[in-house]
């Protein structure tokens, strides 16, 4: 077995000395990048690679966000540069040691530029320290957890990250807000699903609404996997609360939507979800009910967005599974406009991509007109005290509340914007 | 006989008694405090039991493919979640094409019954195949081998699935006749969950009959008794699994069809839960016995609704909604302490356990 | 003239399953997925290997099984069954031209047809479909056909290319560890698969090899070496291996480390439930909860964070989570001292999820963490020295899995190994030979607890965090999958078992979406071809093997002669 396997790597190599006599052509560039550059030879692709959840029971998150970069991609018409991009990556499984693995494997592979990931803040808390070190940009379309961009937070990694999703702290208070000032709910009640977006989104929420002189009447968790929620539900209904904030995902927001309405005490209470329940499959899962279901999401609309769907309808078979397709689909395009701003071309067509460079590029990105809406990286705010945005958090300004409606058959049942963040009411809300 | 008791008596024996007292104790204790916080009405709690009731009703049905497959087979049929799943995931197309035409709403029952069918049939089919090419090669390896190829099967079914329909989750179409309530003896109870109990209970005496009076049925309990010994006796055995298998089968279609009633969302990963909950009832009911499945199921069911408000609020537990499977799973623990083969399981015989 | 016509009837029935299997991979998605992943560039890609290959398969079955052994008919055999798989396939093509049939199957997209009909329009696509899936039987029956030499050594140098071709960017990235080296391989390889000069070169090179081997190996049976060169050849490879086994993570990089990091907790962790389910017998399905509970304890002594206890190093925390893992595990022991079977399986099944629930819980998360999990765990010193990186923490799992390693070698065959055997063969008698069976069992808990709380305190120093999502039911499934995989109570089983089950998938991430599809197809028929197990212990293949009929006669006096009895 070894004889026969150190003759093969023998011949082989042997073959390759022979032919390989003529090495590479010296180049003319030199690279002063701190942390290197990436060569890229006249007909080597561009490689941009994903690390997001596409196997497992979370894999409709990474795949929705995978499905955005594909669609990104198709925009661009397959290039960057005129180098054809090559796209592919690994599923990281939305846990840590997921995220450690996937990140391992990307790391050892120096031809990638940048990655579009990860999908769960745990997977990025382990796979940021690999990828930095390996010198890429990662841009994430779904992490939350408001410590990756946090100054002086261990797991802040900036600027080898940034990401299109808003932060915890940037969707829970805009949400607490709209709540208490639009609404004027004064007792509301939370439920997270154990996931770290959930649970810190809805403390975000609580802290703020707290703040604003309202009242928490419960703050409980269920399973994400629970399909009965009767339990959960009746304790909450004894609190009568006004607003009920669920951030959490798929199917078991729906069931909640759907058994609220029949839990005694509850019928007139307003349910609200975040960005994980911004889906057409909520308005499919919960029927009839769905209608005046609120959820905080970006202001995506109008000509560019609706083009989106007919292409990723047309591509994927389906409809959109949430919203971080337009998160994702944003991510590449900063990724794309930054590599072209850094790269060094070449006569015979080899670029260069210096890596810091790149870093800086994005995280200095500014206006940068995507499907989320307007945004910008680097720059800092603070609503109320509570800072809402960092340098790395490219999240578009203007949160927006949606409401559903119940329309049968549509094929992408859209909710209406009710609200938007710095803007104001754009249309009141009947209370249910 | 004196003696062979204080034999039989030792530290650890008082030391089980003492750990299940203990936790009874909690139990009561949580219970009688929640009672006394009077945070919940009679109401509040009567409509929590009819929500358990159903919710029990549906894993009975689940939990009919692995007690009625352990019976036969002594063996998991571990990928009898997604058996479950596969039903109810292919008939939401039909659904949803029902409705877009109006039938669903014009004739409800006959939607009904058309969408039943398919999920039976598709969920039949699975089980079927599912005997043919994971199990009756291995019929005579050791007893661990097949559930792990049930495992894998389970992992297979589960991305094949995804992959036909996507990684998405689909919605039911809303039964319009469903709606709202009846008023029995004066109590409003929800129609999908009266619905959902009187189907599951029948369902349950159909297939008890089917065991214990039809032919099939007794050849059944034969080939359970004793593989050899029932093929002498002129049975196929061959044919009576692969019945057993098709049975378990298309109780899970219309488990599902009733699952999706009560939760009309479907998709890919659906199964493996509702899975290890039956699974968990079959074992508390005394697995290979069908009304201890039923009995078992419908503890569950209760527990997991009433459960955690019942026992936890009054002991000042954060979020106890969050604990209920602990909940289920501790009381498991508690009555296999006491009746170590299930509630209604006979002390079956070593070779057999 | 029965068994011709069924014979063609066999035929019929293998083409259809052969195109029954193509579709399936069509339809879920997996052809076109790898429909652009060449394996030779610019010849043929993954995907088109997906579609061919059962056609191939099926050929070769429905040829195999042919009555008459006549080339011309079976040619026309493999040839028929080829076409009849290229049928099913061509009418799925004419079905979804006329129905929409992705408002069903999303996978059946408009490329999914455009791959299948070689990108022609509709009829000369389908006709060149049939034409191709009827070349691929023939090549199978042709195939048949060759002696057996010849056909061993194409399959193999197939095999070989396919392999190579699929793992490309898997194999580039260790080759470029290798310095000027790299240039001596890279140039085999295209941008994606093999460029075809390397395909023909690997092709060429392993068909000779194999085919000289082949012809060799007979020839050195029969040279019989003597006993002392024997010994020398068997200590030399002893010697290479252990040699090996130190080099590797530098040879290999850190991602293969990292595979090699996560094989070795398994395997740490499956001779534990080894002793449990191998040699005890007792069903444990929630082996998981002292995995959790080894983490967990070592997270919460020694983090740098709020949540933790006292702060301490890696070293004076890992006493801490191993008396910890064990006096769960003794806990757990106790309730279930009087279940067996199935009822054991389930309560076990159930404190796993009990635990995973419990460190979830919003009620203990001022001390556990909850869904924020624990971070900065300590990492493990020696000196000033930091075990970080997967690379040198692959030292430290190797030397828990030789400690692990050697304790099971040493209590399989002392008295309390044969007492857990006796129990596992029959309890009552066991008992009656006067073993105590609360001590034995709860023994065999503990050194189960103990083995995979040492998995999970390195596998929380390793990650640097621990989450509650890590500790699902799954990881209690894998375990018990890698033991019966590679054997029960087998202590190289675990080994192998370990490398199929978790080494696999992790290489196999190249399926990404699909991954699981291919794991659970592999566990299936894996189990099919050896339901023995990969590396079973010849002496114990049929215990557990509790018929339904009872213990055999044959098993009876056997189980009496391995106790020691007393």
């Amino acid at each position: 077995m070894f004889k026969r396997l150190s003759i093969i790597f023998t011949a082989i190599a042997i073959l390759g000395m022979v032919l390989s006599a003529c090495g590479p052509s010296a180049s003319t560039y030199t690279c002063t990048d701190s942390i290197g550059c990436v060569k890229i030879g006249p007909t080597d692709p561009i490689h941009i690679a994903y690390l997001l959840v596409v196997a497992g029971p979370n894999s409709a998150l990474g795949i929705d966000s995978r499905n955005g970069v594909e669609i990104a991609i198709d925009d661009a018409g397959g290039k960057i540069l005129n180098h054809t991009i090559k796209f592919d990556g690994e599923d990281s499984g939305c846990s840590a040691e997921g995220g450690q693995a996937a990140g391992t494997k990307l790391a050892a592979d120096p031809t990638i530029v940048g990655v579009i990931g990860t999908s769960c803040s745990s997977e990025a808390r382990a796979a940021l320290p690999l990828l930095s070190a390996a010198g890429f940009m990662m841009i994430s379309s779904s992490n939350t957890a408001p410590g990756l961009t946090t100054p002086g937070d261990k797991n802040n990694y900036v600027p080898a990250y940034a990401r299109t999703a808003h932060n915890d702290n940037f969707q829970g208070t805009a949400a607490a807000e709209y709540v208490y000032t639009v609404l004027k709910v004064t007792k509301a009640a939370t439920i997270h699903d154990g996931s770290l977006y959930a649970d810190q989104l809805q403390q975000v929420f609580a802290a703020k609404f707290k703040e604003l002189g309202g009242t928490i009447t419960e703050q409980t968790s269920v399973d994400p996997n629970a399909t009965d929620m009767s339990s959960v539900l009746a304790s909450i209904a004894t609190g009568q609360p006004g607003l009920i904030y669920f951030p959490i995902f798929m199917p078991a927001g729906a069931f909640i939507i759907k058994q609220a309405k029949t839990t005694p005490g509850l019928e007139h209470a307003y349910l609200m979800g975040a960005d994980g329940l911004f889906s057409p499959d909520v308005a499919a899962g919960a029927g009839a009910d769905i209608e005046g279901f609120l959820v905080s999401s970006p202001a995506v609309s109008g000509e560019p967005y609706t083009a989106f769907l007919a292409k990723y309808k047309a591509k994927f078979g389906t409809g959109p599974i949430n919203i971080f397709h337009a998160h994702a689909y944003d991510a590449f395009n900063i990724l794309k406009a930054a590599i072209e701003k850094v790269a060094v071309q070449e006569a015979d067509g080899t670029i260069y991509i210096p890596r810091q460079a790149l870093r800086d590029a994005v995280i200095n990105t500014v206006n940068f007109q995507g499907l989320t809406g307007v945004l910008t990286c680097n720059e800092t705010l603070t609503v109320g005290g509570t800072p809402i945005k960092w340098p790395g958090d490219c999240s578009a300004a203007g949160m927006a509340v949606w409401q559903y409606h119940n329309i049968p058959f549509e094929i992408f049942v859209s909710p209406e914007v009710v609200w938007i963040q710095g803007t104001g009411v754009i249309k009141p809300v009947l209370a249910p | 006989m004196l003696r062979t008791w204080r034999q039989r008596i030792t530290i650890t024996d008082i030391f089980i008694w003492v750990i299940g007292l203990a936790i009874a104790g909690i139990v009561i204790w949580g219970t009688i405090s929640t009672l006394e916080q009077g945070r919940y009405s009679a109401s509040g709690w009567l409509d929590l039991t009819i929500k358990g009731l159903a919710l029990g009703g549906v894993y009975a049905l689940i939990a009919m493919g692995y007690t009625m497959v352990y019976g036969i087979l002594k063996m998991i049929n571990f990928a009898h979640s997604e058996v479950f799943m596969s039903g109810p995931f292919t008939a939401v197309f039909v659904a949803l094409g029902l409705a877009q035409s109006g039938f669903l709403d014009r004739q409800p029952v006959i939607a009904l019954v058309i969408i039943s069918l398919v999920s039976m049939g598709v969920s039949t089919l699975i089980a079927v195949l599912l005997e043919r090419i994971c199990y009756r090669p291995l019929r005579n390896a050791p007893r661990l081998v097949p559930l792990i190829t049930a495992i894998g099967a389970s992992f297979f079914l589960q991305y094949v699935f995804r992959g036909f329909y996507g990684s998405g989750s689909e919605g039911y179409p809303t039964v319009a006749i469903l709606k709202g309530t009846w008023n029995i003896f004066g109590i409003d109870v929800y129609k999908v969950q009266t619905v959902v109990i009187i189907s599951a209970i029948a369902m349950m005496v159909l297939l008890y009959a089917i065991v214990q009076w039809t032919k099939i049925g007794k050849a059944m309990r034969a080939v359970s008794e004793d593989k050899e010994a029932a093929e002498l006796m002129g049975i196929d055995v061959d044919r009576i699994i692969v019945f057993t298998f098709g049975l378990g089968g298309a109780s899970a279609g219309i488990a599902g069809v009733l699952y999706i009633l009560l939760f009309p969302v479907v998709n890919f990963y659906m199964g493996f839960f509702p899975g290890i909950k039956a699974f968990t009832a079959a074992v508390l009911g005394g697995i290979g016995n069908v009304p201890g499945a039923f009995l078992g199921a419908i503890i569950l069911g209760l527990l997991e609704s009433v459960g955690p408000n019942l026992f936890l609020t009054g002991l000042g537990i954060p979020s106890p909604s969050q604990l209920k499977d602990a909940i289920a799973f501790i009381v498991l623990v508690l009555i296999l302490i006491f009746r170590p083969t299930g509630l209604l399981g006979e002390r079956i015989s070593r070779n057999k356990a | 003239m029965k068994s011709k016509s069924s014979y063609w009837v066999k035929t019929l029935q293998n083409g259809l399953v052969g195109g029954g299997i193509s579709l399936l991979l069509s339809v879920v998605g997996l052809v076109l997925a790898f429909g652009k992943s060449y394996v030779i560039s610019g010849v043929i890609t993954m995907g088109e290997i997906f579609v061919l290959a059962p056609f191939l398969f099926e050929a070769y079955l429905s040829v195999r099984q042919a009555p008459s052994k006549e080339p011309g008919r079976l040619l026309i055999t493999g040839g028929l069954s080829g076409l009849v798989g290229g049928a099913v396939l061509a009418v799925f093509v004419l079905i979804g031209e006329v129905v929409n049939v992705r408002a069903v199957l999303i996978n059946s997209s408009p490329d999914l047809f455009a791959l299948l009909t070689f990108h022609l329009s509709l009829l000369p696509g389908i006709l060149v479909l049939l034409a191709v899936s009827l070349v691929t039987g023939v090549i199978a029956a042709g195939a048949y056909l060759l002696p057996e030499r010849f056909r061993g050594t194409l399959s193999q140098a197939f095999m070989v290319v396919v392999l190579i071709g699929l793992f490309r960017d898997l194999i580039v990235t260790v080759i470029i560890r290798w310095g000027v080296v790299q240039y001596a391989f890279l140039w085999l390889f295209a941008e994606s698969g093999l460029k075809i000069i390397g395909a023909l070169i690997i092709f060429v090179l392993v068909g000779v090899l194999a085919f000289w081997s082949k012809g060799r190996d007979r020839k050195a049976i029969a040279l019989k070496q003597s006993p002392r060169q024997q010994r020398v050849a068997r200590w030399g490879l002893l010697g290479v291996l252990g040699l090996l086994t130190l080099l590797l993570p530098v040879i290999l990089g850190s991602y293969f480390s990292e595979i090699l990091d996560n094989v070795g907790i398994y395997v740490l962790m499956g001779l534990g439930l080894n002793i449990v389910v191998g040699f005890a017998g007792l069903l444990d399905l929630g082996y998981v909860a002292f995995y959790a509970i080894g983490a967990y304890t070592l997270g919460v002594l020694t983090t740098s964070e709020a949540v933790g206890l006292l702060h301490l190093s890696f070293w004076e925390a890992i006493p801490f989570a191993l008396i910890v893992a064990v006096f769960a595990g003794i806990i757990l022991g106790l309730p279930v001292l009087r279940m067996r079977g199935d009822y054991l399986a389930i309560v076990t099944l159930g404190f796993g999820e009990i635990i995973r629930i419990l460190v979830l819980s919003d009620w203990l998360k001022p001390l556990l963490g909850g869904s924020e999990g624990i971070q900065r765990i300590g990492q493990p010193t020696i000196g000033t020295f930091v075990l970080a990186h997967q690379q040198e923490l692959y030292y430290l799992i190797l030397v828990g899995i030789i400690l692990a390693g050697f304790i099971t070698i040493r209590l399989k065959d002392s008295h309390l190994g044969r007492s857990w055997m006796a129990l596992r063969e029959d309890e009552d008698v066991a008992e009656a030979m006067g073993i105590n069976k609360v001590k034995t069992k709860l023994l065999a808990f503990a050194m189960g607890a103990l083995f995979s709380g040492l998995g999970g305190a390195i596998f929380a120093t390793k990650i640097g965090s621990v989450y509650p999502q890590s500790f699902s039911f799954i990881v209690s499934i894998n375990i018990l999958s890698l033991i019966i995989i590679g054997g029960m109570g087998s202590i190289p089983g675990v080994f192998v078992g370990g490398l199929a089950l978790v080494g696999l998938p992790l290489l196999l991430s190249q399926f990404a979406d699909f991954r699981y599809l291919v794991y659970g197809a592999v566990l299936v028929v894996m189990m099919l071809m050896k339901p023995e197990g990969l590396a079973p212990e010849a002496r114990r293949r049929l215990e557990l093997h509790e018929d339904e009929a009872g213990p055999g006669p044959q098993e009876e006096p056997q189980t009496v002669t391995k106790n020691p009895g007393r």
